[in-house]
């Protein structure tokens, strides 16, 4: 069998490159990100990203679609926020640095524990087993206010202990280099996972069960063994959110945090490795900046995971790699124009739609304001005849010349396949 | 006693409402393989579209096209959304109505609001259908309507006198959750298209063979599981609160449901779901904990163990709990459910 790329031996430099700009972009981002606020985000996203990743074990690596993951990082939070509140007493010799660790432990031991009865099915039955187990761990988090503190939840304090070489964790820029040090080695041991007999017989699983039943292979065990793996991360990015918010709600192990794990992990790209990462920082940003700039924000989120389970469902990280693609074999300069005429459909039909959307939203939540209100700096009113029939007619010209315009790209896209198809037979018999 | 007989009425009718939302689903899911994530949002939107037809025509005008334009609603979701991503296997399909719950939640608070609408039972329907009178001396009777304040208060105060009303609105959701189900039944079993559907279920491609548009047949049976979800939305939306909160709070109790039934067995369901409706009414209404239990039994206990959250619970603080704790029990001891044929 001939390779299809070169590999470099013993030492894979590709690899070094890439992973070395991943610890170089977790070093310098505080840096130049470096107000409060970004530097809150930052963090976020490191534990996003360890949480995202490790539901990607699940659904892109096992097929298992899993609606209770906050389940795992949420139990993870409740343990690792005790655990400090036990080492502030002095009871328990444990570093702030170690937490996370046994809100790892706690997912794992979890997983060990809920994982019996969830991974006995595949697809769809185990995906509503996990939303009953994500509503049961809810329900009791009602129940039992003395672990999870009821309504008020469970607070500490991460400056604890004596400093070690200065580091005190007070700092927000301290936890967060904390935060990138777990980010980083627990992407490295996931991406390794997925390259274990173990990660390769998972794939096997998911594509298809039945012959890995024959093959000779207990399908049941892979999944648990797998899932349990996934709540030990889970854990860790639980624990390190007990860490930076200092304070573990009930709303940790609710059903919308599984939600919200699954939406960005989908949406990154659940088939490549990275997809989750790129899901994972869209979900800071959404839920920080989005949030913040629109009330509508949940709907335009809903929407846009809608066409994309429609026309994209290998997430963002499929679009990037399919114009790599195209881009490796020097097409991509006949596409920009249709991109750029795309681009602009899209953005005219935004904002027809969302004209429409923050006058409906405006007329529901801020009617006492008036009717009076701004989008983009056009001044609406969100009761007058004429701002609806405006926006209504920039939806629909935005739709229309959409269409066109998709027409014309798709024309142009199975056009720039073909000729690829044919290069690579050429290069093929040139060889 | 008529402390059982009034809790049992409510049980089977709280059963029988959540039998008319896990049949449609359970019929979409044995036609199609999908999980319609969605359901309980298509019983949210029965509610609303209901109250808001019922301010313009009246309710029982609104009984009938509230559900219709649900299941409508639900057909083109199917013809336009979900048939385009029957290619990429179940895993999307089952997304894909994930999603669709997000955007109608949001659209839902968008046209509705975000606050409790005042969806009220017609006149007739608001009062109670019988009251039951225990009296001390003459024993349990029986009246229909209201009880008049005389009968339920005895002229010596000696004498105990408790009344139980069973409401008009639990009554007619027994009735029209009845009436659909043998409708379900004779139209699956006693009609052509009836029998085109079950063959469907199994033989899908020889179906075709012979001639029918199976794709429009799931497509129907999308929108008529949708429209029976929009009915049982504009009955229990009136019977109990209609706010978004309603699809998430019964979500995931048919969920369960269904899975403790038997993936896609119909009898399994409705025996899931008027034993989930029975063992949450009652669990309700009982206040015992284990404290009280040992109280009761002259167990004298510790003041720690007294202080014990899982020994002051009492089952009414339990009863959310306990569609899943069955669940979980159920996939234990018989993971096919209790009526299923396969595993899942």
């Amino acid at each position: 069998m001939s390779k299809s790329h070169y590999e470099f031996k013993p030492f894979n430099v590709g690899r070094v490159i890439v992973w070395g700009l991943f610890a170089f972009v977790l070093l310098v981002a505080p840096l130049v990100f470096n107000s409060g606020l970004s530097t809150m985000m930052l963090a976020q996203m490191g534990i996003a990203i360890i949480a995202c990743l490790s539901y990607n074990l699940l659904l892109g690596q096992g097929g298992m679609l899993s609606f209770g993951h906050a389940v795992y990082t949420g139990l993870g939070s409740y343990l690792a926020i005790h655990a400090l509140n036990i080492a502030s007493k002095g009871t328990l010799a444990i570093p702030v640095s170690l937490v996370p660790l046994i809100g790892g432990i706690a997912g794992l031991g979890f997983a060990v524990l809920f994982g019996y009865v969830t991974t006995k099915k595949a697809g769809t039955p185990f995906a509503m087993i996990t939303l009953g187990m994500a509503e049961l761990v809810f329900a009791m988090s009602l129940m039992f206010s003395e672990f999870f503190g009821g309504e008020a939840g469970i607070s500490s304090n991460r400056v604890m202990g004596q400093p070690f070489l200065g580091i005190t964790f007070g700092p927000a820029i301290q936890v967060y280099y904390l935060i990138a040090a777990y980010t980083f080695v627990s992407v490295v041991l996931m991406f390794a996972f997925t390259r274990t007999p173990l990660g390769r017989m998972l794939n096997a699983v998911r594509d298809n069960p039945e012959r890995v039943e024959f093959v000779g292979y207990n399908t049941q065990r892979v999944r648990y063994m797998a899932f349990i793996i996934s709540g030990f991360f889970a854990g860790i990015a639980g624990g390190l959110g007990a860490i930076l918010f200092e304070i573990v709600t009930a709303e940790v192990v609710h059903g919308a945090r599984s939600g919200a794990y699954l939406l960005f992990t989908f949406l990154g790209g659940a088939t490549f490795f990275f997809g989750p990462i790129i899901g994972a920082v869209l979900m800071v940003l959404a839920f920080v900046l989005l949030s913040e700039f629109t009330k509508a924000w949940l709907l335009y989120l809903g929407l846009i995971f809608l066409f994309m389970v429609m026309y994209a469902p290998g997430g963002i990280a499929s679009l990037i790699m399919m114009n790599l693609r195209v881009a490796a074999y020097g097409f991509l300069r006949k596409l920009w124009v249709s991109y750029l005429g795309l681009a602009i459909c899209g953005l005219i039909i935004l904002l027809g739609a969302g004209a429409m959307i923050e006058m409906l939203y405006h007329l529901q939540l801020n009617v006492a304001l008036g009717s009076q209100m701004k989008f983009v700096g056009i001044p609406l009113d969100a009761k007058g005849l004429n701002s609806w029939f405006g926006a209504g007619f920039v939806l629909l010209t935005g739709l229309g010349l959409f269409e066109i315009a998709r027409r014309q790209f798709s024309k142009e896209w199975s056009q720039i396949q073909e000729d690829i198809e044919k290069e690579i037979k050429r290069r093929e018999a040139a060889l | 006693m008529e402390f059982f007989i009034i809790s049992m009425l409510n049980g089977l009718s709280y059963g029988l409402l959540l039998f008319l939302l896990s049949s449609g689903l359970t019929l979409i899911f044995s036609m199609m393989g999908v999980l319609n994530f969605a359901h309980a949002s298509f019983y949210m939107l029965g509610a609303y579209v209901g109250y808001t037809v019922t301010g313009i025509v009246g309710f029982w005008p609104a009984l009938i096209i509230a559900p219709l334009v649900v299941g409508g609603m639900g057909a083109m979701f199917e013809k336009y959304a979900l048939r385009r991503v029957h290619q990429f296997g179940h895993v999307p399909e089952l997304l894909i109505t994930f999603g669709l719950s997000y955007v109608i939640l949001e659209l839902v608070q968008l046209v509705w609001g975000r606050s409790a609408v005042d969806f009220k039972p017609p006149e007739i329907l608001s009062g109670p259908i019988f009251s039951l009178i225990n009296h001390a001396q003459n024993g349990l009777s029986f009246v229909w309507g209201r009880a008049t304040p005389e009968m339920c208060s005895a002229a010596d105060a000696s004498i105990r006198v408790v009344c139980s009303l069973f409401p008009a609105t639990r009554g007619f959701m027994m009735i029209v959750a009845l009436v659909m189900l043998v409708a379900v039944w004779l139209l699956l079993t006693r009609t052509r298209i009836g029998l085109v559907i079950q063959a469907s279920l199994t033989h899908a491609d020889t179906v075709e063979a012979l001639g029918h548009n199976v794709p429009r047949v799931l497509m129907m049976v999308f929108g008529a599981g949708a429209a029976l979800a929009g009915l049982a939305g504009v009955i229990g939306g009136s019977t109990f609160v209609t706010e978004p909160n309603m699809a998430a709070a019964v979500g995931s109790v048919i969920f369960v449901v269904v899975v403790v039934g038997g993936m896609g067995s119909l009898s399994g369901a409705f025996l899931a779901s008027i034993l989930i409706g029975v063992i949450q009414t009652f669990a309700v209404a009982f206040d015992t904990s284990i404290v009280s239990v040992a109280g009761q039994l002259g167990v004298q206990l510790s003041d720690s163990a007294k202080n014990n959250s899982v020994m002051k619970l009492s089952i009414s603080q339990v009863a959310p709990i306990l569609p899943y704790l069955f669940l979980v029990l159920i996939l234990i001891f018989r993971p096919k459910g209790l009526l299923g044929t396969r595993e899942g």
